[in-house]
């Protein structure tokens, strides 16, 4: 019996104004009218898109700088709407936001938990549950009352990560943030998403790191200039795609 | 629709405490004062103003000093909500690009942590209002209506700047000009009666701050209540900038993304 998808991608086209220049001031905006400037480049960032994920599936997503990867991530998760097609996800989806992104600098570790628990639509009795949990997970015990702008990088990453995961959510998506850190914190990382993979949780992955994808994923998505190339095992279209 | 929306809300309520909570924090962590500095501050402000300009105007306005700082807690809480709004997509870009939050909260979370400060400064008011000796009067309990009017009037207004601040960074700049023309078109320091006469009366009238500020003096100082056309202006601007605030915003939502 094939599992649920959970997530349905259906013709989706991507399309941005790209004005020669970007023009985001007024002044500039009517300096151009003025000297008949105003014309748009359209540009397709993704064009006729179509895919499905299926529970308990880790697919990675591939593909050259400009490929169209991190708009497919941004579509998935909501931040973005689609021109055309239509981009359905069947469930709690969780973004793993990069370093830093739902931080406040002023703020202590303890109060920048919450927060950032919050960011991800989390109420505050689901957060004092697991409070402890991701107290563990990322080890800074000693420091939850610092500001976090005392924070090292790798710190605030492993925090960062710790809120992600903690939840178990249907969806995880991965936006190349696991090449921060150190190495053990790297490995915990991928333990981790193994153990909410072996949980039935779907993951999508980008990154650049073509080994992490062979290691993690069962699936892969190969992007270019905004086109399926391939979609399907992950190890014969890696190997295809080392040799392209 | 609708009841998705508020849906929606419920669940960011919770985000929107926690922003309000951050920026509290972050305003008064490490000052000696804390909260203190929401009271002292418009008194200070208060007594510089009402010195200077006791001396420079001719008309006789009773208890001056009350009169000047109901007009200028009200009209700070608009500045400093609005000025803080207006940028506030933009700044929280960062955010925006990772992960899917109703983009409203922002400039929403900006205007009710300008609305906390109000509330922290009402007792400046009090304090005045006891030392003229205002006897207290039961007309004094409807300021809530020019309060919340003013919050909703602030919402609509935020709404509206920050989205399309997104587009036009300049307006920034434009603003704090714009803002403080506005001031002075706003009878906080003077009365209405002084610009009769004058074109600018018309456009002191037609300014929505004008009638929540009278709407506030009315019942604090003089014990009046308020008139039928005063409640319908505040109620009107109130709901109308909400209304179009609410729509212009969810038409351009979409395209935030793109310019952030």
């Amino acid at each position: 019996m094939e599992k649920p998808v959970m997530v349905d991608v259906r013709d989706v086209t991507m399309e941005f104004n790209m004005s020669s220049y970007k023009v985001d001031s007024l002044k500039e905006y009517f300096i151009r009218l003025m000297k008949h400037e105003l014309f748009f480049k359209s540009f397709l960032a993704l064009d006729g898109v179509s895919f499905q994920v299926r529970k308990g599936d880790v697919l990675g997503l591939i593909g050259l700088n400009g490929s169209g990867k991190s708009t497919m991530l941004k579509i998935i998760s909501g931040i973005m709407k689609p021109t055309k097609g239509s981009a359905t996800a069947y469930g709690t989806i969780s973004p793993l936001i990069e370093l830093g992104a739902g931080f406040d600098a002023d703020l202590t570790a303890r109060e920048n938990i919450y927060l950032n628990g919050s960011i991800l639509g989390y109420s505050r009795q689901f957060m004092d549950s697991v409070f402890d949990e991701i107290v563990d997970f990322s080890e800074l015990h000693n420091f939850l009352d610092i500001p976090i702008k005392n924070f090292s990088s790798g710190m605030q990453a492993r925090l960062g990560f710790a809120i992600a995961t903690v939840v178990k959510p249907d969806i995880l998506i991965v936006d190349e943030v696991l090449a921060v850190g150190d190495f053990k914190f790297q490995e915990k990382c991928e333990k981790r998403i193994r153990e909410l993979m072996s949980n039935e949780t779907t993951v999508i992955i980008v990154s650049h790191s073509i080994e992490q994808i062979e290691s993690l994923c069962n699936k892969v998505l190969w992007l270019n200039k905004g086109k399926v190339v391939k979609y399907g095992d992950a190890l014969a279209i890696c190997d295809e795609y080392k040799n392209a | 629709m609708l009841k998705a929306y508020i849906e929606t809300f419920q669940k960011y309520k919770y985000l929107l405490e926690n922003l309000i909570m951050r920026d509290i924090k972050v305003k008064y962590r490490r000052s000696v004062l804390g909260v203190a500095w929401s009271l002292l501050n418009p008194l200070l402000m208060m007594f510089i103003l009402s010195a200077v300009f006791s001396r420079v105007f001719r008309y006789e306005i009773e208890n001056f000093p009350l009169y000047l700082i109901i007009g200028q807690i009200l009209f700070s809480f608009f500045n400093e909500s609005t000025s803080s709004a207006i940028f506030s997509i933009v700044e929280a870009s960062s955010l925006i690009k990772k992960v899917y939050i109703p983009k409203y909260i922002f400039p929403l979370e900006k205007v009710l942590f300008g609305f906390v400060n109000l509330i922290f400064s009402i007792p400046a008011v009090v304090v005045m209002m006891l030392f003229y000796r205002v006897p207290f009067n039961l007309s004094m309990l409807t300021i809530f209506l020019p309060l919340l009017t003013l919050l909703l009037f602030a919402i609509g207004f935020s709404l509206i700047i920050s989205a399309l601040c997104v587009f036009f960074r300049d307006l920034k700049h434009l603003y704090s000009v714009l803002i403080t023309a506005w001031m002075y078109l706003t009878p906080i320091i003077y009365p209405m009666s002084a610009l009769e006469g004058s074109w600018i009366w018309y456009v002191a009238r037609i300014n929505p701050l004008t009638w929540y500020v009278e709407s506030f003096r009315n019942a604090l100082i003089y014990g009046t209540m308020p008139d039928l056309l005063s409640c319908w202006v505040c109620i009107g601007y109130g709901v109308v900038f909400t209304l179009v605030g609410l729509l212009s915003f969810k038409k351009l939502q979409d395209k935030f993304i793109l310019y952030v």
